[in-house]
């Protein structure tokens, strides 16, 4: 018998599984066709304060092995979020979720996380630092240490249930950011959202995506997250929540090697509704294969 | 919505760049004005595809090669099996026809509408068709719609064939109580400012996933943000904003 638990900021997991945020909706879309409770946890839609339309059609672009996005945050925005969303989450999942916040001003974060934190079934926060600053000329919070752990700070003073901070991997140092925000009292670094990508149609000869630019996701940017995943794991004492390409078992072996407690499933959500079952499914058989007993015992086995 | 592997029966070309399939499988799943998704290997995103016709365990799916999935698929031959995630999207509501409901088709727009006029015509309906493409080289099913007993007008925006001009050309010829249209959006738009009845719409956009979840194909509608893909691809006259 193999082991699939594991713990994620003193919260234990039945497996390191967690669709991504953006990727599962609230939850309910994919409770129609298997039950989510097999499931590690899962992220919900990124929430911000205000409700958001978010970007211009076409918003999705399809890449060789992944797709660009630039949905922008749509989202209902929190007040409707606790009102309805959460109330059809809980009739389908009973574990803790993540709950993933956006903002566009620290107290935009501050004010969302704090109507948030006492829904009970939220057992942590992902707060996801790729958004513009609009106070700080746009650049985003994720791109600088001081930006980030400011985020960090003032989301902490206003929970005590576990800070996960998502970071954007468009930046020169990781490491720095993700030193920054443990530093500002974080519990965990979740990593990595998705590369800034562009696709551009022969036809037209224009960019595919509405707002040119976009998000780029899939197994494409696997390479890119593992090595993301392993250097901050050598960075930081507090758990990785790994993402970036997982579409397999082995993939999820190979991200809790690289240093990851838990593993986010974004992108193939979208193509394979089943994705993440199918993993957890074949998660046994691939560490007998390997030789993995418990798959907690492996985090950071490759360092 | 049910991820099932369908087996191709058929596949072959009907006109201009266009292509009939025909797969065999579980159709219980499967509505009128639905679509499904279906995986081809090589590409990451599935395709997106109106139902056309739906008997027994026969689905058959029209569909034009407009890039190089679909061009994939125009090589697909018999026997080969792809996974087909099934009923996706909300489909038209049929109780709101009345007793002359009128059908109007553009282009890759006019699949939908062959369900669509199988159902109300054996709900003892008698439906107006019409069908707009280009040209004559780009007509196709003129004669299953009229087996079916509709009063069938085809229009090319070339003169090529039947009316000149386009689909809202025709409509002086049709006396109708409400309508159902899917097709390219100048048609749609123009099908909105010209009609004289309530209706609804078959939208199309670039989906990520096809079922809700990635928010990829949101529009705006008078009811709230709608998702294409869930919450249409069918949108009530009322409800478009334009």
């Amino acid at each position: 018998m193999v082991s699939l638990k594991t713990s994620l900021c003193g919260i234990e997991l039945d497996n390191p599984l967690i669709p991504a945020s953006g990727t599962f909706g609230f939850g309910y879309e994919f409770a129609e066709i298997y039950d989510i409770n097999v499931l590690g946890s899962f992220s919900f839609k990124g929430t911000t304060k205000d409700p958001r339309f978010g970007n211009p059609t076409p918003r999705i672009a399809e890449c060789k092995k992944g797709l660009i996005n630039s949905v922008g945050l749509q989202n209902p925005g929190v007040h409707k979020v606790i009102e309805n969303e959460l109330p059809k989450l809980k009739k389908c999942f009973f574990k803790p979720v993540m709950a993933n916040v956006s903002g566009f001003s620290v107290d935009e974060y501050v004010y969302t996380v704090k109507m948030l934190d006492s829904e009970p079934q939220i057992g942590w926060f992902e707060v996801n630092v790729s958004c513009p600053n609009v106070h700080g000329g746009g650049m985003s919070f994720g791109t600088s240490p001081e930006a980030a752990a400011e985020v960090v700070r003032s989301v902490k003073a206003v929970t005590n249930k576990p800070v996960i901070v998502k970071l954007s991997p468009n930046v020169t140092d990781i490491v720095a950011i993700a030193r920054a925000c443990e530093e500002a009292g974080a519990d965990g670094i979740s990593l990595i959202n998705t590369l800034l990508g562009m696709k551009i149609d022969l036809k037209t000869k224009k960019p595919v995506i509405a707002n040119k630019m976009g998000g780029f996701s899939g197994p494409a940017i696997k390479p890119v997250a593992v090595r993301m995943v392993y250097q901050v794991y050598e960075a930081v004492n507090i758990p990785i929540v790994g993402g970036g390409g997982v579409e397999s078992a082995e993939d999820v072996i190979e991200m809790m090697l690289a240093g990851a407690s838990a593993v986010q499933v974004g992108a193939a959500n979208l193509v394979d509704p089943m994705a993440c079952p199918k993993i957890i499914e074949d998660l046994p058989r691939v560490m007998e294969k390997y030789g993995i007993k418990n798959l907690k015992d492996i985090i950071g086995g490759a360092h | 919505m049910k991820d099932l592997i369908f087996n191709i029966k058929s596949n072959k070309k009907i006109a201009k760049n266009t292509y009939e399939m025909v797969l065999l499988g579980d159709c219980t799943d499967i509505k009128c004005g639905q679509f499904v998704n279906i995986k081809i290997e090589g590409f990451y995103l599935r395709r997106p595809i109106s139902v056309c016709c739906v008997e027994g365990e026969e689905l058959t799916l029209i569909y034009k090669v407009v890039g190089e999935g679909t061009e994939v698929m125009a090589n697909m031959e018999s026997g080969t099996s792809l996974l087909v995630l099934t009923g996706l999207g909300n489909g038209y509501d049929l109780n709101k026809s009345g007793d002359k409901p009128l059908l109007i088709g553009g282009g890759a727009g006019v699949p939908p509408m062959y369900q669509l006029c199988r159902e109300l015509t054996a709900q003892g309906k008698t439906p107006s068709v019409i069908l707009g493409f280009n040209s004559y080289d780009e007509v196709f099913y003129e004669n299953e719609f009229k087996a079916l007993g509709a009063n069938v007008i085809v229009a090319t925006a070339d003169g090529s064939y039947g009316v000149k001009g386009f689909v809202t050309d025709a409509f002086n010829m049709v006396d109708y109580t409400y309508f159902y249209t899917c097709g390219p959006e100048p048609m749609l738009k123009a099908v909105y400012n010209s009609s004289v009845t309530s209706g609804q719409f078959s939208f199309e956009e670039r989906m990520g996933c096809g079922f809700g979840a990635c928010m990829g194909c949101s529009c705006k509608t008078k009811y709230g943000n709608k998702r294409i893909c869930k919450d249409g691809p069918v949108l009530e006259k009322e409800e478009i904003i334009w």
